[in-house]
């Protein structure tokens, strides 16, 4: 299979040179209806994935986060090169039986769509709801309950989600990571921070307790209640060096007790930078045990973003690090759906995240800080777990990298040092936090990888949860009253008109709803089977350069209970 | 207003004589006005509604010669769903008597204009049925069988010939239709209005803006209406106010379940097409796509029955409903795709309206009318499941004949509203079944189909251990009915893929309950039949059976006698099993659907005597039939009593104690002229007594079986079943059955005068039974019903029922012959000899079998015949 040809992937990332200087929307098009109607067009594609591995030794990926040194070349060899110089190396005969074989799903060479049941079961292999249990019959959460999905585009898929309830203070923790350069940062964070975040919020005795059992060996008290999808695992292997560094954070707590109340905001800023930092040691100080000391590199040379919500009664804290995005839906009084952003994304469009980049660094780097969009020319997420190349001194790095394991010696990506490193850090994992007082008219709040704010607009987002979740399409009936309507133009209007319906009725969850909007939406914001199966039937090798992974958590507030607390408080 | 574009306006002026002028303009009319024309104070008919079928009504009593008779109509007359129905008068029916109807209306508006100068718009046009499925087109080709015997020209045509006659028409996904070229287009208003035109000529009053509030009724006799301008007392009262007519039904003190329900319905119309549609072009019906299309001022209208109804009025007429009755664009979008795929051309076609006009759906798909069971002289015509224009005339013409006659000339008994009891008057049950209703009527139309909805009302108390044991159910009077049992571990097809009009799939499920019921012994639960006791102090009961029935009931107590409860004509009202309990008291078995019509038809004939009493013990009693050669041993077993023919001879009763139950009324007739018992079990013994049964049959191979073995088995050996085979128009005589008429038994009874003069003067048809010869069971298409019978190549008649026979491994075909004289068409008497003088084909579906004619059953079936058999069918082979 061709991606198993590919560089240790877990580490190096797909060759596929997305997002590169081509706008998405109008490459994904033409791309698309070129390639896909007729298998044969696909082999110039398939094969670049090839041609990019041979090349990975002169650029080194061309993945989302990461930039290719010259994403020129990168575009032109992706455009031009399979079919000009490339074209005779590869006979497609042998390709196509190759890729059939691969995929099986499709059945027939002649057709290359899935039906509606496939189309189905491929968005709804990840999806997981969450309802909040009622008490007593009265509802006392602020949360309703949740859906969330994903969809991959990477193999294996690089975001991550979480969700849990704190057991030991009240409030919910949900957090969606999008992983780059591999997964096993989003994977480790998506984890850990939940702890980290629980434990800063414990009160003092708790956190005494929590200490004397682990002391005398007696059973611990439950921090979280994970809600989990079977497909979201747990690395077994590192949970006791994980435990051990979460062991020595609150007992460094304990030791710093302030005495005051433990203020959200704080707690998660202290959550995210020490988890982040403990990421950094434990790959610094590495392990006696090598699969654990090449998880541990691993995690800490690969990176993740994320975007971590707290609900506790009316409170609602995002805590955002990176691009991923949250955003709350509210009903206007006459209905209408609309978005408000609790999260600033850290990226180059970002004009204060550029800012406080430059005022952390000398003026002589000011150029070079941020290139095409990119943090030194490379990372797009200007904050992140990880990614210690972007953190650490070069000696550091060089010293890490020698005393690791070979696997690690013999990656490129690894061993490749940043162009005009000179003052690191550049790079942070420090949140920003965003208060919100949640009010009745806040439905729900989407937090979404950038795998869907990059396909559709905020205002999109909050019309079709808002309709999904509501059940109430707010369609008005059509009338022909005086006006010189035909047929076919009704026709038309009618078939679009229940295409929205009939894609709401088919999901029970608004994650997978979202998605199948995100992915097959056509023109008029109507989900297009066609599309849908076109992109959904994509190759893992080709499916990176249409899309990005999609993770998406819907929550959706009790506005009763909403409404009970903001009374009380008056 | 749009209603003007379907009416004309023009019928006022041609008969100014019940209006008062000032009610013609709208403007005026809509305010208050006092009424010119007062209410008579009496009237001898008092026709409820203004629409297609009660001008129809009108217009067929007036012509009959009844003179003094009032119209009266809410609204204004035609206003209703008339105004908006499609106007199209169709003759492809499935129903025979439906057919017949649609074909008489046809004839009817045809010259109506010619009559009363009103213009109804008639054009013939002619009308294509389209096929997309080879089932489609065998479903076609049944209708189209019928119609050429019925002498309406009909044919089956090609997907190339569709385009010649109609230039719109997308044929590519065809595979043939069906031509009906004398099929028309009326303006349904207008010939409503030309109906009225014609009754008030005749001196039938007509008065508009009048309402109905209640029928008064006196001792079971309609004496009088109750209108919102006064009283008006009669003789008869016709509730003919379609969507209305449950409502009215149930607003007096007598209630008169009439079962029907409305659901919106919509169709299109356009603008006309650039070049204008010829109004001669033929009606496009696309049932696989659930549209028809018509043409309509050069432009079309089409319509639908969409796969997912809009009931309304459900809790009675509502004004929110009546003003939410709006263009439902959503709604119709399934049925614009199909009209777009049929006629792509018409993308450039501008709309003019959606217009959405409720009809009323009954629960069989099939209309209603006839007398109330409950209350004299209350009659209905209504629930036309949007057929009502090519009904009407018809339908209005039997009523009619039925209110002056005493009887319509056609035998309606499938429109009968008293094959419906209260059980149907539910509105749940009715407003989910007129949602399985009306989808159906563009569905495919095969043999053997049960009803989804509704189910599960009545239900024998074993109907739990059945269902355990693989039963599959169908309903008749809302009672479940065992089909047959599916073994464990085997599987049926889906519902929908079991459509067929080839050999179904539980063929050889049904042939191993026959054979179990002809080589050891079968248990079905029958316990759906209908159940009288009528007993007296005296011999009034003895005195009134007699007179009303036909054999001679003047039996020993514990005998069983077959008997038809005749007409005047000697035609079949009822065929029952009577047994004779006592010296005065009877108990009588009756077919299931009888329930209604069997109990009015005796209430009415029954003297008004204390003394006499009749109960329905329908609910009290579980039958179980014994059938099968080894039932004698099983029964015997059970009650340490001799079962054999020395001890329990046939056509015998007797209550006895079967385990521990006692009073189990067994009786030595099985219905199917199989050896066997019927156990009337009282309901609280059922479970006991079949589990009994189950566990001593266990070591005579005793097993379940449904009712189409028994089905089988009774047509195999020629039993005729009434309401399939006999009707009120088929005597005794006609059906080989002058052993169950005792012409000399001492006394008048009812029907005697006809069987006599039949008796000596021969009779016009015969039950005949065929055997098909050259049918491939496998293969070729089965027989259903009213499959066209040709002797010597010239139509004589149809089938009644068929069934594959096991023992005979051919097909049995039951049907009767007629003797029409080759050049006048006149219809003779028809002989034994002319009966097996001919040479027989059976038509189904357009293709013909060779068939042999008997007169008589197989007599090598009969292994265990009994002696009282061998004397009945000696008596019975000698005529």
């Amino acid at each position: 299979m061709l991606a198993a040809s590919c560089c240790d992937r877990r580490m190096c990332v797909c060759p596929g040179p997305r997002r590169i200087a081509i706008p998405v929307r109008s490459s994904r098009l033409p791309l698309l209806s070129d390639a896909m109607p007729a298998p044969a067009h696909l082999f110039p594609l398939i094969r670049n994935c090839e041609i990019s591995r041979i090349c990975s030794t002169v650029c080194y990926c061309h993945h989302k986060h990461l930039c290719c040194l010259s994403s020129h070349f990168a575009h032109g060899h992706f455009r031009y090169a399979p079919q000009k110089k490339f074209a005779a190396l590869y006979r497609p005969k042998e390709n196509f039986n190759h890729f059939i074989h691969a995929r099986d799903y499709a059945s027939t060479p002649q057709r290359f769509y899935l039906t509606p049941p496939q189309v189905n079961s491929i968005l709804k292999a990840n999806e997981y709801s969450f309802k909040v249990p009622e008490f007593d019959g009265k509802n006392v959460s602020s949360v309703l309950g949740f859906d969330s999905n994903q969809l991959p585009a990477n193999a294996p898929i690089e975001d991550r989600r979480s969700a849990a309830t704190c057991l030991q203070t009240r409030g919910m923790l949900l957090g969606v990571f999008d992983g780059h350069a591999g997964c096993a940062c989003a994977q480790a964070v998506s984890e850990r921070l939940f702890y980290y975040i629980a434990v800063s919020l414990l009160p003092h005795e708790t956190l005494l307790e929590i200490e004397n059992a682990v002391e005398s060996g007696r059973a611990l008290l439950p921090i979280l209640q994970w809600h989990k999808h079977p497909n979201d695992y747990f690395s077994k292997e590192a949970s006791k060096l994980y435990f051990n560094s979460l062991r020595t954070y609150w007992q460094e707590l304990i030791d710093l007790n302030s005495g005051e109340t433990t203020d959200v905001k704080e707690a998660l800023i202290n959550a995210f930078k020490r988890l982040d930092n403990d990421i950094s040691l434990e790959a610094q100080v590495g392990d006696p045990n090598s699969f654990l000391n090449y998880l541990v590199l691993r995690v800490a040379f690969s990176g993740a973003t994320a975007c971590v919500a707290h609900v506790d009664g009316v409170d609602l804290h995002i805590a955002n690090t990176g691009d991923s995005r949250a955003m709350l839906g509210v009903q206007e009084e006459d209905g209408s759906w609309s978005a408000v952003n609790l999260s600033y994304d850290h990226n180059a469009q970002n004009e204060h995240e550029v800012e406080r980049v430059k005022m952390e660094h000398p003026k002589s780097e000011e150029k070079s800080l941020v290139k095409q969009d990119r943090l030194l020319g490379l990372l797009m997420p200007f904050r992140a777990f990880g990614d210690v190349k972007f953190k650490w001194s070069i000696e550091l790095q060089k010293r890490v990298v020698e005393s690791g394991p070979d696997q690690l010696n013999d990656n490129e990506y690894t061993k490749f040092i940043p162009p005009n490193y000179h003052t690191p850090p550049y790079l942070t994992a420090e949140p920003e936090v965003i208060h919100h007082k949640l009010r009745p008219q806040d439905k729900f709040l989407v937090l979404a990888t950038d795998g869907l704010w990059e396909t559709m607009h905020r205002q999109d987002v909050a019309r079709i949860v808002g309709e999904y979740l509501t059940g109430v399409h707010h369609q008005q009936p059509i009338a022909v009253g005086g006006y010189k309507v035909t047929l076919g133009q009704m026709h038309g209007l009618l078939t679009e008109r229940r295409a929205r319906i009939s894609s709401v009725f088919e999901d029970q969850n608004a994650a997978t709803h979202l998605i199948r909007h995100a992915v097959g939406n056509n023109e008029f914001g109507t989900v297009d089977h066609e599309r849908l199966s076109k992109m959904l039937s994509l190759p893992e090798e080709l499916a990176r350069m249409y899309r990005d992974d999609i993770t998406i958590i819907v929550v959706q507030f009790n506005s009763h209970v909403i409404g009970a607390c903001q009374n009380e408080a008056l | 207003m749009f209603l003007r574009l379907l009416s004309d306006v023009r019928w006022r002026a041609a008969n100014p004589k019940w209006r008062s002028p000032t009610c013609c303009r709208r403007s005026t009319s809509s305010t208050a006005e006092p009424h010119p024309v007062s209410l008579p104070a009496r009237a001898q008919v008092v026709i409820c509604g203004g629409g297609i079928m009660g001008t129809s009504v009108a217009y067929h009593l007036s012509k009959m010669g009844w003179k003094d008779i009032v119209l009266l109509e809410q609204g204004r007359l035609a206003a209703g769903t008339t105004r908006f129905c499609a106007g199209i008068v169709s003759t492809a029916r499935h129903v025979s008597i439906e057919l017949k109807m649609a074909d008489y209306s046809n004839k009817l508006y045809q010259q109506l204009e010619q009559e009363t100068g009103v213009n109804t718009g008639y054009t013939k046009t002619g009308s294509i049925s389209l096929a997309q499925t080879q089932d489609r087109l065998i479903s076609l080709k049944r209708i189209a069988s019928s119609l050429n015997v019925m002498g309406i020209p009909c044919e089956i045509i090609t997907p190339k010939q569709v385009a010649q006659l109609h230039p719109l028409i997308n044929i590519h996904d065809l595979v043939g239709a069906m031509y009906v070229p004398e099929d028309a287009l009326v303006s349904s208003a207008n010939v409503s209005l030309a109906l009225a035109t014609a009754a008030s000529r005749n001196g039938v009053q007509i008065h508009e803006r009048t309402s109905v509030s209640h029928v008064s009724v006196q001792k079971g006799r309609v004496t009088g209406v109750e209108t919102d301008r006064g009283q008006i007392q009669c003789q008869y009262f016709v509730n003919c106010a379609g969507q209305w007519a449950y409502e009215l039904g149930h607003s007096g003190e007598e209630p008169v379940n009439i079962p029907l329900h409305a659901c919106e319905h919509f169709y299109l119309l356009t603008h006309p097409l650039k070049e204008p549609l010829a109004s001669n072009l033929p009606t496009i019906v696309d049932p696989d796509g659930r549209i028809y299309i018509r043409n309509w001022q050069g432009g079309i209208l089409s319509g639908g029955f969409e796969k997912n109804p809009k009931p309304l009025f459900t809790e009675g007429r509502n004004q929110l409903e009546i003003q939410n009755l709006q263009e439902d664009w959503d709604h119709f979008e399934p049925l614009l795709s199909a009209l777009l795929r049929r006629m792509p051309d018409l993308e450039a076609l501008q709309i003019m309206q959606l217009v959405n006009c409720p009809e009323s759906f009954t629960p069989d798909m099939r209309c209603i009318m006839g007398e109330s069971p409950t209350v004299r002289g209350y009659f209905v015509l209504a629930g036309m499941n949007s057929a009502g224009i090519s009904y009407g005339g018809g339908a209005g013409k039997y009523l009619a004949e039925w209110m002056v006659n005493g009887y319509p000339s056609e035998n309606v008994w499938p429109l009968d509203l008293k094959r419906f009891g209260t059980l149907q008057s539910s509105r749940t049950f009715l407003r989910h079944r007129v949602m399985e209703v009306m989808p159906l009527m563009c569905d495919l139309k095969v043999p053997r189909w049960d009803f989804q909805t509704g189910r599960q009302l009545r239900t024998s108390p074993l109907y739990d251990r059945l269902d355990a044991q693989g039963a599959r159910w169908m309903e008749k009077h809302g009672f479940e009915r065992v089909k047959y049992f599916v073994p464990p571990g085997k599987d049926l097809l889906d519902l929908d893929q079991s459509k067929t009009f080839y050999k179904p799939d539980w063929f050889d499920i049904v042939g191993s309950e026959v054979k179990c019921c002809k080589e050891a012994v079968c248990v079905i639960d029958m316990s759906s039949f209908t159940k009288f006791e009528i007993s007296s102090t005296g011999d009034q009961a003895l005195e009134t059976l007699q007179y009303l029935f036909s054999n001679d009931l003047d039996v020993p107590v514990g005998h069983v006698v077959h008997t038809g409860m005749l007409n005047e004509k000697g035609g079949y009202e009822n065929d029952c099993s009577i047994a004779r309990l006592s010296k005065r008291s009877f108990f009588m078995i009756s077919p299931t659907d009888q329930q209604v019509h069997c109990w009015a038809w005796l209430k009415n004939r029954l003297p008004d005597d204390s003394n006499l009493t009749m109960e329905d013990v329908t609910w009290k009693y579980t039958a179980l039939n014994l059938i099968g050669p080894r039932a004698v041993d099983v029964l015997s077993e059970l009650s340490y009593a001799p079962m054999t023919p020395e001890h329990f001879p046939s056509l015998f009763c007797k209550e006895m104690s079967v385990g521990y139950a006692n009073g189990i009324r067994v009786m030595s007739i099985t219905h199917t002229g199989e050896p066997g018992f019927m156990l009337y079990i009282p309901i609280e013994y059922a479970l006991h007594v079949y589990n009994e049964v189950m566990n001593m049959g266990q070591k005579y191979g005793i097993r379940n079986a449904g009712y189409y073995a028994l089905r089988s088995l009774r047509i195999e050996k020629f039993f005729a079943f009434w309401g399939q085979d006999l009707d009120a128009f088929t005597t005794p005589m006609e059906c080989g059955r002058e052993f169950q008429v005792k012409l000399e038994k001492g006394m008048q009874f009812v029907g005697q005068e006809a069987l006599l003069e039949q008796k000596q003067n021969g009779v016009y048809k015969r039950f005949t039974m065929f055997i098909l010869e050259d049918h491939d069971t496998d293969t070729d298409l089965w027989p259903w019903w009213g499959e066209p019978i040709f002797r010597n190549g010239r139509y004589v008649g149809k089938t009644t029922s068929s069934a594959y026979s096991y023992s005979l491994e051919r097909h049995v075909c039951l049907g009767f012959v007629h003797h029409f004289d080759e050049k006048t068409g006149e219809e003779l008497v028809v002989t034994t000899d002319f009966i097996n003088q001919g040479e027989y084909e059976i038509d189904i579906a357009g293709q013909r079998f060779q068939a042999k004619a008997k007169l008589y059953p197989f007599s090598s079936l009969f292994t265990h015949r009994r002696r009282k058999d061998e004397v009945e069918l000696s008596g019975y082979q000698r005529e």
